[in-house]
């Protein structure tokens, strides 16, 4: 079965959604504002005569219809960067400053982790982890051309992740942009829809609440945790929330994005969940022209006062 | 073997782990180490950089002589698959800067860059060498440039000898770019 079918019941149009679904995304390319501004990058795209469209909720997004990101001055130079316009989101809701220490659980190829750092203006750490040492090359290869200074990659099963190879104990934020079902990318790769299963989603789900059952227990007394997924399954995403507010001392927050959204759902297949769920994000490919994606903002419970370090940083 | 110490109990660079290089030569307990200060000295000797850009920074070396520039907290040693980003070769007679610690820092240096056309800088990205013969600098390893959006901007490391510039990009840093005049 076209695992789409199951999501019709949750969105308003069925007819646009399986259309947007159909429709080959744009290559998107964000600026990495360490090193230029938009304007820069417009201005070298202009000269170099490489065609680009603005993306209207975000000034450092261009979407290059011609294709090939990689392909152009601006890219070797470390001004660009390949990824998705709706991948960009959750470094928005983390939110990520200037000298934090802030841990990116699932990490390559590294976009999100290249846009921490950029957010950080390279000050402070950002730890990358990702379990695939394959996939970690990746990631390294583009933090360089990125010309990022502040990152430590590690190779660990994030759901156990020791701090011991680090010279801190916990972080101020977390983002766990977990392994998925993916069917969100079905417009940049058709294939995660005939290759879906259930079976899967239930063993990912497992995965992902452990990862971010870690990043909460990771993370300091009134720390913020961002939960993301490129898929429409609520066992991976609500499910997954509803399970973690349980397990451990952590609430999910009212967090603005940039584009249409719509509230994650309490029910599902007899299943309730949390009320609070409701303040995640779920995005629809065919309310912004995007691919799929889930993406939820939670606060780590505690006395944020009575963090050690606290004067530390003073 | 273990690869801790020497026959005379001396401590020896280890290839699995980044330890942080030492302040000056007279800290230096493993043989061989650059410290600190040589090579902050080194980019300004070569390159005209500051030693004020780099006050922020520590340095690490993993493996022999791949010295890293980090701009974070990490323990000393650090048991990681990478900390911040690789910046310099050493261990050798002529010390190597890497493409990254290029175009990452290249924007500051005052010496030994060395501007090229359009044309040229297609041929320096593609990975070919190229003669050079109007060159009057140094020999050894300068910062390759060219104009992009109305400024020069390093775009990586060349190798020059013998009227001929050699591009020392990566292999997986190559491209094969348009000329923009």
């Amino acid at each position: 079965m076209n695992p789409l079918e199951r999501y019709e019941p949750l969105v308003d149009d069925v007819a646009a959604f399986r259309a947007a679904c159909d429709r080959p995304l744009p290559s998107v390319v964000r600026v990495n504002e360490m090193a230029a501004s938009p304007a820069r990058v417009r201005e070298a795209f202009d000269d170099e005569g490489v065609a680009y469209d603005p993306v209207d909720w975000h000034d450092g997004l261009f979407r290059l219809p011609d294709g090939n990101p990689g392909g152009n001055w601006p890219y070797v130079h470390g001004w660009t960067h390949g990824q998705e316009e709706v991948s960009v989101l959750p470094g928005l809701a983390l939110d990520p400053q200037p000298g934090e220490r802030v841990w990116d659980a699932c990490a390559a190829p590294g976009s999100k982790t290249t846009q921490i750092a950029d957010a950080m203006d390279d000050e402070g750490t950002v730890v990358a982890n990702d379990n695939n040492l394959g996939r970690l090359s990746a990631l390294r290869h583009n933090a360089e051309r990125l010309g990022i200074t502040n990152a430590i990659v590690t190779n660990q099963d994030a759901r156990n992740f020791s701090t011991k190879p680090l010279a801190f104990d916990e972080f101020d934020r977390a983002l766990v942009d977990a392994p998925c079902s993916c069917e969100g990318t079905c417009r940049k790769n058709p294939d995660v829809v005939d290759q879906w299963t259930l079976d899967h989603v239930h063993a990912v789900a497992g995965i992902q609440k452990g990862i971010l059952a870690r990043a909460v227990q990771a993370t300091r007394p009134g720390g913020t945790v961002v939960y993301s997924t490129c898929t429409f399954a609520p066992e991976e995403n609500e499910a997954v929330l509803d399970h973690v507010l349980e397990a451990e001392d952590c609430e999910i927050v009212e967090f603005d994005l940039p584009l249409d959204t719509v509230p994650g759902v309490t029910e599902w297949e007899g299943e309730t969940y949390d009320e609070s769920v409701r303040r995640a994000h779920r995005v629809y490919p065919h309310h912004n022209d995007t691919g799929g994606f889930f993406c939820a903002k939670l606060r780590v419970g505690g006395d944020e006062t009575a963090a050690d370090d606290e004067e530390v940083g003073a | 073997m273990s690869d801790d110490a020497n026959a005379d109990g001396a401590p020896t660079n280890d290839g699995q782990q980044f330890d942080r290089l030492p302040e000056t030569p007279a800290d230096r307990e493993v043989e061989g180490r650059a410290s600190r200060e040589e090579v902050i000295d080194w980019w300004e000797e070569r390159f005209g950089i500051e030693p004020s850009v780099f006050e922020g920074y520590s340095f690490w070396e993993k493996g022999a002589g791949k010295v890293w520039i980090f701009n974070g907290e990490a323990t000393d040693p650090s048991e990681v698959e990478a900390i911040g980003m690789t910046f310099l070769r050493t261990r050798q007679e002529h010390w190597k800067p890497t493409t990254r610690a290029a175009t990452r820092f290249g924007d500051l240096a005052t010496k030994n860059v060395i501007e090229l056309d359009p044309e040229r800088a297609v041929t320096f990205m593609a990975g070919d060498d190229q003669d050079l013969p109007e060159w009057n600098g140094d020999w050894g390893y300068l910062i390759a440039t060219h104009e992009i959006a109305g400024e020069q901007e390093p775009i990586g490391v060349g190798l020059y000898l013998y009227d001929e510039l050699r591009s020392v990009v990566p292999k997986g840093s190559r491209a094969d770019l348009p000329i923009v005049e």
